[in-house]
């Protein structure tokens, strides 16, 4: 009973976030290593300004998988960055962190896949592996904070799929991270 | 006696760089082969001009010359410009004075359907026996095939070991955001697309009969295990699991095939049937265990690990059971590749920053870094044990190189077009 209460104020939530995003701002670039990440109110918070829905009205399923992207929205804050040879989470993605897994547990029937990402220097194969260190230490923050495992995919792409290109210390900083996606959108 | 070196010279130029035209022809995705260091000691060999070549489309003595000289083991000695048939006779002190070791004579004649045969004698001339001698019928299609064959023949005569210029190569080329898998032979003259994708393809790793390659595809968003049948295109899932699914490597018999998997968490080994069945646990560490190979004779797996602290490489027998380690110098020593005749370990090391190809004698323990490059990586052996394949980076762009197992022989190998070529494995001696 409880659950099915919870679900229903945060798709209701999520649809009203989502109906305000159709002038919003653009996706923000983003973030490097030493920018904290934005931290906008949860997904229950209150500074979002109820706008108008233009064409026809969204069904709850379709308001969700758009609220995940509303820039307006912390669900669309989507990447994790880590330091050299680290896979700690640093504290300043607590709130990231937390933002998803309250979606999870609110919506038991989406999945998520955690995309772990390293820099280009060493073996390909290594870098694989050390990618999945950081897939996995978001999926494991993920389920401390109640989310069933069943929901979450960590894998790793390695140095394969890096963000920036340079061989800069920038460029590897932007390229070590772990990105989230949601069912539908891999 | 000034004069006549002179001119020798210049034609040894003449006859080289026609045989440098010949190989640039129609090389718009070809990587082309320069020898940037030679063994000490090079066979000097003469191969004269074959009678009867004009009957062909291309020379074919140009393929057999080209060969030998990029292995780094021969010096080509000027056979003059005359055309010498296989049953000629030679005064081989002529010969010897002219400064050759050996020297492989060859005729060419129409053979029925349209076919050529080829007769060739080989005189070593250092070791004064009877002339070695072979005879290969061919059609105009696999001249560059039958090229590679007499090189071969030839190579196998003057250095007692098999020669690897009928084998083929695999690596996998990045351009403006797409994949390509692709099969070559050895002088890289030959490329054949097996895969195109948009998203990136890792680890090749050949059959032992050479007529597939597994890798690992991202095309589902994921790493995902395929093997590749290489005659009918079809692709096969092996390992999708969920989480990562990397590195495989073939057991020697060709029927199984070793795995990292990360269902339980971090990246872990285990063997597998080609087919996706019969997933065996090799080892378990709560640290990362990943790239696989077994060595020649099945008995072991060598591995990279960080359940040291560092990334190091041990070995592990392929039944399961306790790990040893192998590496012991420096911080980081990954991507474990044993000669064919599983003596010596070929891995990369980071060397002050920059990552290097090394060899480790496993009998003795004793280390050798081989290149000199900062990103070099994927070292793979031919299957003569002779030279190393791996991939290096030259102006922020990614070639292939070749360096000697002893450290002597150094070759680049790149391609004319642009974008990246990476991830080599060098196959089999089988060709199916």
């Amino acid at each position: 009973m409880r659950t099915t209460t919870k679900l229903t104020i945060a798709a209701l939530t999520l649809a009203v976030l989502a109906g305000c995003s159709s002038t919003g701002p653009e996706q923000p670039a983003a973030p490097t290593e030493d920018k904290s990440p934005a931290t906008p109110s949860g997904p229950t918070g209150s500074a979002v300004q109820p706008s108008q829905v233009t064409g026809k009205q969204m069904t709850p399923e379709e308001a969700l998988l758009a609220s995940l992207k509303d820039p307006n929205s912390p669900l669309s804050k989507r990447i994790i960055y880590f330091d050299y040879d680290s896979y700690a989470i640093k504290d300043s993605y607590a709130s990231l962190i937390s933002a998803h897994a309250k979606f999870l547990v609110a919506n038991p029937k989406f999945r998520m896949l955690i995309q772990g990402n390293t820099d280009e220097r060493g073996s390909r194969e290594y870098n694989l592996a050390l990618g999945q260190k950081r897939a996995e230490a978001v999926k494991r923050a993920l389920m401390l904070l109640g989310v069933n495992e069943a929901q979450l995919e960590a894998v790793s792409l390695g140095e394969e799929k890096p963000r920036a290109s340079g061989t800069d210390e920038e460029s590897y900083a932007e390229n070590r991270r772990s990105e989230i996606l949601y069912s539908g959108e891999y | 006696m000034d004069i006549q070196g002179r001119d020798s010279m210049i034609k040894h130029f003449r006859w080289l760089l026609a045989a440098c035209l010949f190989v640039a022809h129609g090389a718009w995705a070809q990587l082309t082969v320069e020898i940037t260091g030679a063994g000490a000691n090079r066979i000097p060999v003469a191969i004269a001009n074959f009678a009867g070549e004009g009957l062909l489309p291309q020379a074919l003595t140009g393929i057999v010359r080209a060969d030998l000289e990029r292995s780094g083991l021969f010096k080509l000695v000027d056979p003059g410009p005359a055309q010498v048939a296989e049953n000629a006779a030679v005064d081989l002190t002529q010969w010897k004075e002219r400064g050759a070791d050996a020297l492989a004579l060859a005729s060419i004649v129409p053979a029925p359907g349209g076919r050529y045969e080829i007769r060739m004698r080989l005189y070593d001339i250092a070791r004064q026996g009877k002339p070695d001698g072979m005879i290969f019928v061919f059609a105009s299609a696999t001249m560059r095939e039958t090229g590679h064959r007499i090189a071969d023949f030839i190579y196998e005569k003057l250095t007692g070991e098999k020669g690897v210029f009928s084998t083929r190569i695999a690596y996998v080329s990045k351009s403006a955001g797409r994949y390509e898998l692709k099969v070559d032979d050895a002088d890289g003259q030959n490329p054949r697309i097996a895969l195109r994708s948009t998203e990136p393809i890792i680890s090749p790793a050949w059959s032992p009969d050479g007529t597939r390659l597994a890798y690992v595809s991202f095309q589902a968003k994921k790493p995902i295990i395929y093997v590749h049948s290489l005659a009918t295109g079809v692709q096969t899932v092996v390992a999708n699991f969920k989480g990562s699914n990397s590195a495989p490597a073939w057991a020697p018999d060709g029927k199984r095939l070793a795995v990292v998997l990360t269902k339980d968490g971090s990246s872990q080994l285990y063997t597998i049937n080609v087919d996706g069945s019969g997933l065996t646990r090799v080892a378990s560490s709560s640290a990362i265990d990943t790239e696989p190979q077994f060595s020649p004779d099945g008995a072991h797996i060598y591995f990279t690990s960080d359940r040291g602290g560092s990334p190091q490489i041990y070995r592990v027998p392929s039944g399961g059971g306790n790990a040893e380690r192998v590496t012991f110098e420096g911080g980081y020593n990954v991507t474990p590749r044993l000669s064919p005749d599983g003596k010596t370990l070929a891995y990369v090391t980071r060397n002050g920053g920059r990552f290097q190809i090394a060899v480790m004698d496993l009998a003795t323990r004793q280390t050798q870094i081989l290149t000199e490059s900062s990103r070099d990586e994927s070292p793979s052996f031919a299957p003569n044990g002779r030279m190393i394949l791996y991939a290096s980076e030259i102006g922020g762009r990614g070639v292939l190189s070749a360096v000697s197992a002893d450290g002597r022989v150094k070759q680049k190998l790149s391609g004319s077009a642009g974008g990246d070529v990476r991830e080599p494995a060098w196959g089999p001696f089988n060709q199916p």
